[in-house]
């Protein structure tokens, strides 16, 4: 079966010049495939992620290829990109606050990302209504025109995921979705996501830092540093056989799996998010810090 | 074991909205009793709005109890005045989550930590230069970022520094509220390595509030866990890891993702 996603030697800069936030990543995703990305602050995965959602800053400078369901991306149209967007790939952030619009119904957000896919209105509530049901929120009728200030953290996230899905993609990308959650909401959240990717065969891609949380759900695993994917595992081999010394270092440094009161490993300074931070400071222009537009 | 801090029956309510009529009362502590020994780490764990950080204030002074006592080393925390209370300051230092937040951005790093001493009149003003450099080498800092901005440090580096300022006026006990939950695993690991040698080496007790049960299971001697304002469950951390005995504390650890 075709890749859902295929990446193939992907680099991204941020100007001329600048250190490649995402330095030759190639990649991909099997139909169905739950895939874990992980990395510390500063490793690029968000940016592999926004790359391939098509929502990189214009100045970035962007070489390689990113196909989503053989479909080329880079390159694509503003109009392009927004037709595939919710259709065939779709996308859903750490704040969820942040993602919805504050002075309207959660329940009309949803349905915008069905009617901007030229769906009538009335259909667009209904299905709306059906997606509240789908991703667990009680009384959906009564909820729809809640605003989201009304709802807590996790139904937030919940509203996302329904608006996220609601145009059937093929492939969702969940960048830290739950680290501004509770640990009891994080565990139903991630079962959500789980459910609906078993239920619609949707391809997820979650980015995180906490490996718990990837050894927990994901089916396939790979580790970001510097721009670059070190490892690509099965998520039983990677933490049973870490090959990258960097895996190793990042793995021991949990210290739920250490005994209690002993010095945790540290990662070797070569491989520590500071160095990577200083040698961002001592080159000048930031990558990371141009993003934040 | 000396004990060196003791919390009992605090109550804290806080209340918001202006009219009297639509005003909401939220209960963010019902009745907490904890104890602190000299020289040990107390965790403190619970999600949001448990009420584990407003605790940890109301232990720093920084938000006066409706209700309950709060004795420090045997006095009354809340009664201190004068003198007494400028010593318990002295005594009871702060960590917070944000080291962005509580270092001044345009102060040099080692104005930050000078501060305490010269607030407390620790040592004689010259010597106070040198105990800056002791202290930044004591955390594991170059004496060169001495003249740094905090903006030019890191996130591992500038968390550092923050415990240097706590450490300068030679605390008993030290408030961490989720010091290492902004950084990085790799980061975390240093900084939790760091607490642990201070404590070791300086003989330092600290309330370690956080909501990494992964962290609170590492770092502490005994663990308590609030839950709506109220302590649900206290004890040595090994019996509250492997026999919790309340149903929270049970969802709690089930629900923290593990390696499989």
């Amino acid at each position: 079966m075709s890749a859902v996603l295929s990446i193939a030697d992907l680099v991204v800069r941020f100007g001329a010049g600048a250190a490649a936030a995402v330095d030759g990543v190639s990649l991909e995703l099997r139909r169905g495939e739950f895939f874990g990305l992980v990395g510390e602050s500063g490793c690029g995965k968000s940016t592999l992620a926004n790359a391939v959602m098509g929502l990189l800053p214009p100045f970035a400078s962007v070489s390689g290829s990113v196909r989503v369901n053989g479909r080329e991306v880079v390159g694509l149209s503003d109009a392009e990109l927004r037709s595939m967007r919710g259709a065939e790939a779709a996308m859903i952030f750490q704040d969820a606050s942040a993602s919805l619009d504050p002075t309207w119904s959660v329940g009309d957000q949803i349905a915008e990302a069905l009617r901007a896919h030229r769906l009538g209105a009335r259909d667009a509530k209904a299905r709306a209504l059906a997606l509240m049901t789908e991703v667990g929120i009680a009384d959906p009728a009564r909820r729809y025109h809640d605003p989201p200030h009304r709802l807590s953290g996790g139904m937030r996230q919940r509203i996302v995921i329904a608006a996220a899905l609601a145009n059937n993609p093929t492939l969702l990308i969940a960048d830290e979705p739950t680290t501004a959650l509770d640990v009891t909401i994080q565990a139903q959240v991630l079962q959500l996501i789980d459910k609906l990717r078993r239920e619609h065969g949707t391809t997820v891609m979650l980015i995180t830092h906490d490996l718990g949380v990837v050894s927990q759900v994901c089916d396939r695993v790979g580790v970001m540093y510097g721009g670059r994917l070190l490892e690509l595992a099965a998520a039983v081999d990677l933490f049973a056989h870490p090959v990258h010394p960097y895996t190793r270092a990042l793995i021991a440094a949990n210290p739920a799996a250490a005994p209690r009161g002993a010095r945790l490993p540290v990662i070797p300074a070569e491989w520590s998010v500071e160095s990577l931070e200083a040698a961002e400071r001592l080159s000048g222009a930031s990558a990371w810090e141009d993003v934040r537009l | 074991m000396s004990e060196l801090l003791r919390v009992e029956g605090l109550q804290k309510r806080f209340s918001s909205g202006a009219l009297p009529w639509r005003r909401h009362h939220v209960i963010a502590l019902d009745d907490v009793s904890i104890s602190v020994d000299r020289g040990r780490t107390l965790g403190l764990v619970g999600e949001s709005g448990s009420g584990k950080s407003t605790l940890g204030r109301c232990i720093l002074g920084l938000i006066r109890p409706d209700d309950g006592a709060i004795l420090f080393d045997g006095a009354d925390a809340l009664r201190l005045e004068g003198r007494a209370l400028v010593d318990f300051r002295r005594r009871v230092q702060p960590v917070f989550q944000d080291p962005y937040g509580s270092l001044d951005p345009r102060w040099p790093i080692g104005r930050s930590v000078r501060e305490s001493l010269d607030c407390f009149r620790i040592g004689t003003p010259a010597d106070r230069n040198r105990r800056v450099l002791d202290l930044l080498a004591r955390v594991g800092l170059d004496r060169k970022l001495v003249d740094r901005l905090p903006a030019s440090l890191s996130g591992g580096q500038r968390q550092r520094v923050g415990i240097a300022a706590a450490l300068a006026s030679e605390p008993e006990l030290i408030i961490a509220d989720e010091p290492v939950s902004a950084l990085d695993m790799s980061v975390q690991a240093q900084i939790l390595n760091l607490f642990m040698d201070l404590q070791q080496d300086l003989g330092v007790a600290s309330l370690f509030i956080t909501h990494d049960l992964g962290v609170v299971q590492h770092v502490s001697d005994r663990v308590a866990v609030m839950r709506h304002g109220a302590l649900v469950e206290i004890g040595d951390t090994d019996r509250v890891m492997r026999q919790p005995a309340h149903a929270y504390t049970q969802a709690l650890i089930a629900a923290v993702p593990r390696s499989r």
